[in-house]
């Protein structure tokens, strides 16, 4: 077989290729648009889906909302009952599950891709239990408050990632996410020891620490979690433009020159996501192991960050909602929710053998 | 062949030309490892400008660790790699890669990744910080998937590809990044023997057009002869010969260097040295003018000569 360019036949050589060069550049431009065009599309889908839950959050319910009404509370006005509903339930449940949702969203995803397995996500491989555990030690046993719980949570997540990358070397495959499950274990056991200790606890705070709520947080550490988040994921986003070439395996990567390097700082982001997000919310079941491949499918298959955000934004928005309605007398938190949709998932997930068998 | 290249990749270095080869990438002494077995042992390799270089050697001979170690992807335990005359760990990586490329063995794409997209990741080096992909990122991504005949499957999904055409994507890829040499771990693996002629057609085409110099691990002793302008033979870490595959492809070296006796012989199409293996099973000779089963051979470990009457 040899090299052939298809060509005018009648064209002089010199014009002909002048001709296929341009045809050419219009190919490649065309090819590269439309994988672009479609995540854009996606993003547009995704953010119209955010905002209506986001609504549909703070305006419906047991008391329903007017906008007009929702746009006075912001302004300040005193709504009998109202006011406070908006302001100190729904509003910041809402706003933490966004900022929660981003920060394991896209958490979760950097892990999936830059181990390149699905399984590999931080809430399945310990990291989210790690930053768990040191928050509630921080809370309970030292009784600290605001931000020294989230540095004492980036500590917790930071030991079990580089526990985990100690016993598994630097790949993704079972032996990391087997770790992974020990340490998880392991760290849900210090959580309720630690339980154990303190003399006043209720099923509420216990279930934040285990498996993550959104319920009754208090402002200051949403405002800690935004302003965390305003610093973390532009870094991110600077970060992630080495992730073309990462994504392509340690030597093809150190072939275009971006070295380990490179990752290691990617994937330190996604630790540091995950833990501040653990530390204004708990370790929200799932959230992280389902965004990133939920937006993967999304987005033919591709990865990408942003919308992995966003579909977590979304899926804790909806599951806070559905944990707050759908049993008339109870109050689930978003992390039994959550859970409840990830477990079957997992599942699938494995029936499909798509977790870690592609040789990296 | 009917691609020709206006743009030369490289200025002044094109073709194969000049008597004696300057060198631009060299191992000096170089010692690659891990922990404390060696694999590569003090080895000095120039690699001739602007040829096609072939690594051979039999298996865990340290070929592929060779390879690695001048990619820079194995830092060197002693000795260094000298890119242009600079040891290539200190370079930039960034200002190494649009000298030096590298295709490992068995890349694997991305989930969903298209042809275009794959191939545009070949541009990263020449991004700055806040470089953005501009028209000549375009050309350079065009030009390779002209070249590598893969045009037409631009918007493809690279998952859904023939192993034939992913290497060759694969290879646009390492094109897309437009440098001067381009260092191959076994691009002819998985490949049927067509795909693998196909394949190292392909990259004569570019040495020869585009002067890119090349350097890659093959398996395929024949092939290697074939291909390759200079020919280098890996044994335990060390190098036991270089030169024109006429040169080093002698029925000694390969005993040596693979442990099995054969013959050399003439390529009937290329008139390069071609190796034809002499096992221990011999086939049974059959007699023209009997018809009955021969008994069982004699042993043949004293007796190579009946492969004569064979050939």
């Amino acid at each position: 077989m040899s090299l052939t360019v298809h060509r005018p036949v009648t064209a002089s050589p010199a014009p002909g290729r002048a001709a296929d060069a341009a045809d050419a550049r219009v190919v490649v431009r065309r090819a590269r648009r439309a994988p672009r065009r479609h995540l854009l599309r996606l993003v547009g889908v995704l953010v119209v889906v955010l905002v209506g839950a986001f609504a549909a959050r703070v305006l419906l319910g047991d008391y329903t909302v007017t906008i007009p009404d929702f746009v006075r509370i912001l302004g300040g006005e005193q709504i009998p009952g109202a006011t406070y509903i908006v302001m100190e339930s729904k509003l910041p449940r809402a706003v933490l599950a966004v900022l929660a949702g981003l920060a394991f969203g896209i958490g979760g995803a950097i892990f999936q891709t830059t181990l390149r397995n699905p399984l590999a996500s931080p809430d399945i491989v310990g990291v989210s239990l790690g930053a768990s555990a040191a928050a509630v030690s921080a809370i309970t046993l030292a009784g600290w408050s605001g931000w020294p719980v989230s540095a004492a949570a980036v500590a917790g997540a930071l030991g079990v990632a580089l526990a985990v990358r100690g016993v598994a070397g630097d790949h993704g495959g079972f032996r990391l996410v087997l770790a992974g499950i020990g340490l998880a274990a392991a760290m849900q056991s210090v959580i309720q020891y630690v339980f154990t200790r303190v003399d006043e606890w209720d099923v509420q705070l216990v279930l934040r620490w285990l498996t993550g709520s959104v319920n009754g947080v208090a402002w200051p550490s949403i405002g800690l979690l935004a302003l965390s988040l305003a610093v973390l994921l532009p870094a991110t986003a600077w970060a992630a433009r080495s992730l073309p070439a990462t994504e392509l395996g340690d030597d093809t990567a150190a072939g275009l020159g971006v070295g380990r390097g490179r990752t290691d700082v990617l994937m330190l982001l996604g630790v540091l996501l995950v833990a501040v997000g653990v530390a204004a919310a708990g370790p929200i079941a799932f959230v992280a192991f389902l965004s990133g491949p939920i937006a993967r499918a999304l987005n033919r298959g591709r990865t990408t960050l942003l919308a992995a955000g966003l579909v977590g934004a979304v899926i804790v928005l909806v599951g806070d909602h559905v944990g707050a309605y759908a049993f008339a007398d109870l109050n689930l938190p978003v992390g039994v929710v959550t859970g409840a949709f990830g477990a079957p998932f997992l599942l699938w997930l494995l029936a499909r053998g798509h977790t870690g068998r592609r040789v990296a | 062949m009917t691609v020709t290249d206006g743009r030369t990749g490289s200025a002044g270095t094109t073709g194969t030309g000049g008597p004696t080869p300057t060198t631009r990438l060299a191992a000096s002494d170089l010692t690659l490892g891990y922990a404390d077995t060696a694999v590569v042992h003090g080895l000095d390799l120039e690699v001739p400008h602007g040829q096609v270089t072939v690594i051979v050697g039999a298996n865990a001979c340290g070929k592929s660790t060779l390879l690695r170690g001048m990619a820079r992807l194995l830092r060197p335990a002693s000795g260094a790699v000298l890119l242009d005359g600079e040891a290539i760990h200190r370079l930039p990586s960034k200002q190494v890669a649009r000298t030096l490329g590298l295709l490992p063995q068995n890349p694997v794409a991305p989930e969903g990744v298209t042809v275009a997209d794959l191939v545009a990741r070949g541009r990263h080096p020449h991004h700055g910080t806040f470089g953005r992909w501009t028209s000549a990122d375009d050309d350079a991504v065009a030009e390779a998937l002209t070249l590598t005949d893969t045009l037409g499957l631009a918007d493809r999904v690279v998952d859904e590809l023939s192993g034939g055409q992913r290497q060759r994507v694969w290879i646009a890829m390492a094109l897309a990044q437009g440098t001067d040499l381009l260092l191959l771990d076994e691009p002819t693996t998985y490949l049927d023997v067509a795909h693998q002629v196909e394949m190292l057609d392909l990259l004569s085409e570019l040495n020869a057009r585009r002067g890119t110099t090349i350097v890659m691990v093959l398996h395929d002793l024949n092939l290697s002869a074939r291909y390759a302008d200079h020919l280098v033979a890996l044994h335990a870490g060390r190098v036991v010969a270089e030169g024109t595959p006429r040169e080093v492809v002698t029925e000694e070296l390969v005993r040596t260097v693979f442990g099995l006796e054969n013959r050399v012989i003439d390529d009937p199409v290329s008139h390069t040295p071609m190796v034809v293996p002499v096992g221990r099973h011999q086939p049974r000779l059959r007699r023209r003018s009997g018809a009955q089963p021969s008994a069982p051979q004699p042993p043949t470990d004293q007796h190579p000569a009946p492969l004569q009457e064979t050939r």
